[in-house]
């Protein structure tokens, strides 16, 4: 009995959260192509969360393009087909490795950011000033970093992905004996433009997700720096289970697409 | 004119608002006081329509705060926060005149500039703070920033939550001085919040005293020092006996 009813109470809990979520998401919306634009956040929240997360994002995709070639090479060899390393460097990258990779990386960057900068924000009161100078704390918010995260991370894993097929490139050259032009012929003939494509769909879908869970974790932060602390902590929680969830169900629509 | 009608509010199951009844005059300059906690801060933001209240209603003019969306009424009123609420990522003057560089009626940055360092003279503050960030301002200063930015843009309403509370008995002379300029250069309604009993008779006409979740005491400020409700008496004189327990 004890066990149904607890059942039942999270349930509620988790009912109400998905309701909250969804409010949040209609405020977000209808916030998105209402007057007035906050132009000069949009830009510094592009700068902030497409620009500032290259560095990190580059190095993350070359280190990953050369370990595929070599662990693919290894499999490869096993029945004489390393020939194929450049097509699955290529196709692993572009398909999967370069969006999820991407997005768990950027989620981590920018989703705690977002959360811990709107919820210090909350905690003393910054969002209650916002209101008092008739300025919609949504707007002002969280639409600049939900259309930058959106808009830029299918160009950040465009570039990842690039980055990743450069590492295996590399380690194919200089470790795997391939010559350059092989490699790149190889690869080239291979890659096709729907292997491109599904990876950057999937990354406008993730950089939604990230900063939706920044923000909402952000305004539904509790008082307090603990508060802060545990707001942020969810946010990348919740953004790195929501794009691997996502990941999947939409590798699922591309795959029978 | 501002009425608060039976306000309740609790969180999480305690109370603390229970049957807030006030009127404040057009053009008046109120002051609430009451010991720590009594609730003063959450009953001007009940006003401002950023808390709701369980039960009651306020109203601002002929505009009921609790039902309407809060940015009717907000455009009108002008808020100091107790803990200052500047905007860390904005220059002091980015934050003095945000309404005019964000809001509606919007500016240039050099006047919006010219106003915030006006507004920063009034205060007692240097212009060289106005390109400095919030967290290089000692507590005091940001409270005058703050309170720069309350009555930038001449507000008919303006909330002042605790506007000299960390403040040197100078400065406190000061912005008390400045309030009662500006309710009554700009003909503005003032309700303040505090703990100080002569800035209470420096500022305000009327007083109200907040306690366990009630109004204990209206009147005439001249006349707090002089009240025999038992309420009134004990906050003034700082007694420890009487009917507020002291937690
Ligand atoms: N958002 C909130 N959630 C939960 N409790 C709150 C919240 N805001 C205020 N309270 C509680 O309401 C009570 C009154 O708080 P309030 O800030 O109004 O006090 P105050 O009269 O302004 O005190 P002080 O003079 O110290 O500023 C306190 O017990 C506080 O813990
Ligand atoms: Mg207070």
């Amino acid at each position: 009995m004890r066990i149904l009813q607890n059942l039942g109470k999270s349930a509620n809990i988790f009912l109400q959260k998905i309701g909250r979520v969804t409010k949040f998401i209609i405020s977000i919306f209808s916030n998105l192509f209402t007057p007035p634009t906050y132009g000069g956040e949009i830009l510094k929240a592009f700068f902030q969360i497409g620009w500032m997360s290259l560095p990190v994002l580059g190095l993350t995709a070359l280190f990953t393009g050369g370990a595929l070639a070599l662990q693919i090479y290894a499999g490869g060899s096993r029945f004489n087909a390393e020939q194929v390393v450049p097509a699955i460097v290529a196709i692993g990258m572009a398909r999967e490795l370069g969006p999820v990779l991407g997005g768990l990386i950027v989620a981590a960057r920018v989703a705690s950011s977002i959360a811990a900068e709107i919820g210090t924000m909350k905690v003393t009161e910054q969002v209650d000033a916002l209101i008092t100078l008739s300025t919609d704390p949504i707007k002002y918010l969280a639409v600049p970093r939900v259309l930058a995260a959106t808009l830029s991370l299918p160009v950040l894993i465009a570039i990842g992905d690039s980055i990743g097929i450069l590492g295996g490139y590399l380690v194919g050259i200089n470790r795997l004996d391939f010559s350059s032009s092989t490699y790149l012929a190889s690869t080239a003939s291979m890659l096709q433009i729907s292997d491109i494509s599904s990876g950057l769909v999937k990354g406008v879908f993730f950089g939604f997700i990230i900063s939706l869970s920044g923000c909402y974790c952000g305004f539904h932060s509790s008082n307090g720096a603990e508060g802060v602390g545990k707001a942020t902590k969810s946010a990348v929680v919740a953004a790195c289970v929501c794009i691997l969830a996502a990941n999947y169900i939409l590798t699922e629509v591309f795959f029978n697409s | 004119m501002i009425k608060i009608n039976n306000v309740h509010k609790a969180f999480s199951g305690q109370n603390v608002l229970d049957g807030v009844d006030m009127l404040v005059q057009e053009g008046s300059s109120t002051a609430i006081i009451g010991t720590s906690g009594a609730g003063k801060s959450v009953l001007l933001k009940i006003l401002l329509g950023l808390i709701r209240p369980d039960i009651g209603e306020v109203s601002i003019g002929n505009i009921k705060v609790s039902k309407d969306k809060p940015g009717r009424t907000l455009s009108e009123i002008g808020m100091l926060f107790q803990g200052s609420a500047l905007f860390d990522s904005l220059p002091v003057w980015q934050n003095i005149c945000f309404k005019f560089l964000k809001g509606r009626e919007k500016l240039s940055i050099q006047d919006a500039k010219e106003i915030a360092i006006q507004k920063l003279e009034k205060v007692g503050l240097n212009h060289e703070v106005a390109n400095k960030y919030p967290s290089d301002l000692s507590g005091g200063m940001k409270k005058r920033v703050a309170l720069a930015r309350a009555i930038v843009g001449n507000p008919k309403i303006i909330f002042f939550d605790e506007p000299t509370t960390g403040l040197d008995p100078i400065m406190t002379n000061t912005i008390n001085n400045l309030i009662r300029e500006i309710v009554e250069t700009m003909e503005a309604t003032a309700l303040t919040i505090t703990h100080d009993i002569s800035s209470v008779e420096q500022i305000a006409d009327n007083v109200a005293l907040l306690e366990s979740g009630r109004i204990r005491w209206e009147g005439k400020s001249k006349k707090l020092r002089d009240s025999k409700n038992p309420y009134v008496y004990q906050f003034v004189n700082g007694k420890t006996k009487g009917p507020i327990t002291a937690i």
